[in-house]
């Protein structure tokens, strides 16, 4: 039987030669991932189911890294909570404070994923890791503590629905505005319970940076998982990172797919999605007088080396608009002393803006940038629902680096091209 | 078993952070999460929600992120079960797994509005509008998912099979 890649690997996870849509299964997972506001609850629950030991040290992967370093008391204790359970488990990949990461920028650069892969975390841009041709899904906590107890999960094989993505990146145009614009054309809920298959010529040429950052948002779409069919780039970012086999699948040529969409991204300018949807998007050129209080550059979606090197090539000699907070989150500590070493940091501080410590901070509204009644951001992270960044009354703005780069520098948003 | 209560209706698209918004992520708690669900969605539903009642909404209720805390704030507030045209996929999973109520039906969704009184028939999917006379099916829920209700949620389905 022709399969999707995603359909193989839930095939062989399962242990069956083939596997069809609507099936139900039983898979064995390779990583089950936590952070510490899904844990607390995942690890009361893993306590309910008998065990006393995780099904295996080493691929259970616990990160603090939405409220920390500890946003306060309660946060604290729900860190303790992570913490200890970890030494207790000895968790090979426990991090703490310091070595820690957004997760899904983290799991990728230790190698700790690798393609082939079966994960399942309690967020829901466990996504990302689709980027390296694995098969990764967001689940909650109940099901991540069903997981650590039996090291399987039952799944449903979904549907995938292929895009092809053809033509010529324009200039600022990154793999952020495909997704956006992706997400724009089918709605939140338009791949809802299936998988996204990302192909064509402009995803061969894309920098794993930019798979990461469209596999971390097929959540957006409602999808189940997002993939990339693993190719050179995939080799020659996990090579020197895999401490464990890996394996490359790729869909059969005749493999079925519920419906195949194609973009030419030559028509494709840079992105940006309104309040309060990230499907409510328009080109830059689209956007009207929008001013702006603040801006976000970070995150599990644009918070990797690229996406701070594309805002520091736009913000490099420019000061940022008076009354405007520009806060850039490095993803993980590796980043941020990159960053810094290529001298990123004298940009962004020079530009007037802050350098935050690795953390999920101001995306959820949990702090490092909260947004008061009437505020706008821009901002590189993935969801604007109501709330999302503070206040009910708030508004978030979505963009690729290079324009919350810009937009800080004019007050309003706007694109590269503006800036003399 | 059996839901009787109000209906709350809401629209499409009601995402986690509307249900419980992250700056509460720092507790797990049901009973303070409950405190503050829909808070930034529906003042009335805060203050006015009795045990028993029940929210209807439009498609892909429950989008976005993968929190738990969403259908445990949901449970908590005493909503005996969610009618929707759709269900966004973590949240269905989670709602099941901890055992909310959760029933898909179009057209009950199109013929129910706010502050009428419903009965719903969880075994039978039957949905009945006492306020207008009307009466729906819902969606059945696959098999495997009923031998995770009838065992008590996922982990007590785990728990059993481990003894």
């Amino acid at each position: 039987m022709e399969m999707t890649i995603t359909q193989k690997i839930l095939a062989d996870h399962a242990g069956l030669k083939e596997v069809h849509p609507g099936q139900l299964i039983n898979a064995r997972v390779d990583i089950a991932l936590g952070n510490d506001i899904t844990a607390p609850i995942a690890i009361e629950q893993f306590k309910k189911t008998g065990a006393k030991s995780v099904f295996d040290k080493e691929k259970v992967v616990m990160i603090p890294d939405h409220f920390t370093p500890n946003k306060d008391i309660k946060s604290a204790e729900q860190c303790k909570i992570l913490r200890e359970f970890s030494m207790d488990q000895e968790l090979t990949h426990y991090y703490e404070v310091g070595q820690a990461g957004i997760e899904h920028a983290l799991l990728p650069e230790k190698g700790i994923v690798l393609p082939g892969d079966l994960v399942i975390g309690a967020d829901s841009h466990t996504c990302t890791y689709g980027a390296l041709g694995a098969f990764s899904t967001g689940v909650g906590s109940t099901d991540l503590a069903a997981a650590m107890s039996t090291g399987e999960l039952w799944l449903k094989v979904p549907e995938t629905i292929k895009l092809i993505y053809k033509g010529h990146l324009r200039p600022w145009v990154s793999g952020k505005d495909l997704i956006l614009y992706t997400i724009g054309r089918i709605g939140v809920d338009g791949a809802l319970y299936k998988a996204m298959e990302f192909t064509g010529e402009v995803i061969d040429q894309l920098p794993m940076s930019g798979r990461f950052t469209m596999a971390n948002m097929a959540i957006e779409a409602g999808a189940k998982n997002g993939v990339f069919i693993p190719d050179s780039a995939t080799e020659e970012y996990i090579r020197a990172k895999a401490k464990r086999g890996y394996r490359f699948y790729k869909s059969d040529a005749q493999a079925q797919y519920s419906e195949i969409l194609e973009f030419d991204v030559s028509k494709i300018e840079p992105q940006v999605a309104f309040p309060h949807l990230p499907s409510n998007t328009r080109g830059i050129s689209e956007v009207g007088e929008v001013s702006i209080d603040q801006a976000v550059i970070g995150s599990c979606t644009n918070g990797r080396l690229d996406d701070l090197r594309d805002a520091a090539r736009v913000l490099r000699g420019h000061k940022i608009s008076a009354n405007i907070r520009l806060i850039i989150i490095p993803a993980t500590p590796y980043i941020y002393r990159q960053a810094m070493k290529e001298g990123l940091f004298d940009i962004f501080l020079d530009a007037g803006g802050v350098v935050s410590p690795p953390t999920c901070g101001p995306c959820l509204g949990g702090f490092m940038g909260v947004l008061a009644k009437g505020e706008r951001s821009i901002s590189t992270t993935n969801r604007n629902f109501v709330g999302r960044m503070g206040h009910a009354e708030s508004e978030v703005y979505l963009s690729n680096p290079a324009i919350a780069a810009a937009s800080a520098i004019l007050g309003r948003i706007g694109s590269p091209e503006e800036l003399t | 078993m059996k839901c009787r209560g109000r209906v709350w209706k809401f629209g499409q698209n009601i995402d986690t952070d509307v249900i419980i918004p992250a700056r509460y992520l720092n507790v797990s708690d049901p009973d303070e999460l409950a405190r503050h669900c829909m808070e930034d969605e529906n003042v009335r539903f805060v203050k006015d929600v009795k045990k028993g009642d029940i929210i209807v909404a439009e498609t892909n209720f429950g989008c976005g992120s993968s929190r738990e805390h969403a259908p445990i704030a949901i449970k908590a507030k005493g909503i005996c079960c969610v009618i929707a045209k759709s269900f966004a996929r973590i949240f269905y999973r989670n709602a099941f797994n901890m055992g909310l109520a959760i029933m898909e039906s179009g057209k009950a969704v199109d013929g129910i509005q706010d502050g009428h009184e419903i009965e719903v028939d969880l075994e039978k999917g039957e949905i009945k509008n006492i306020t207008t006379g009307g009466s729906y099916k819902a969606n059945p829920i696959p098999s495997f998912m009923r031998k995770i209700i009838d065992d008590g949620g996922l982990i007590k389905h785990i728990a059993k099979g481990r003894s």
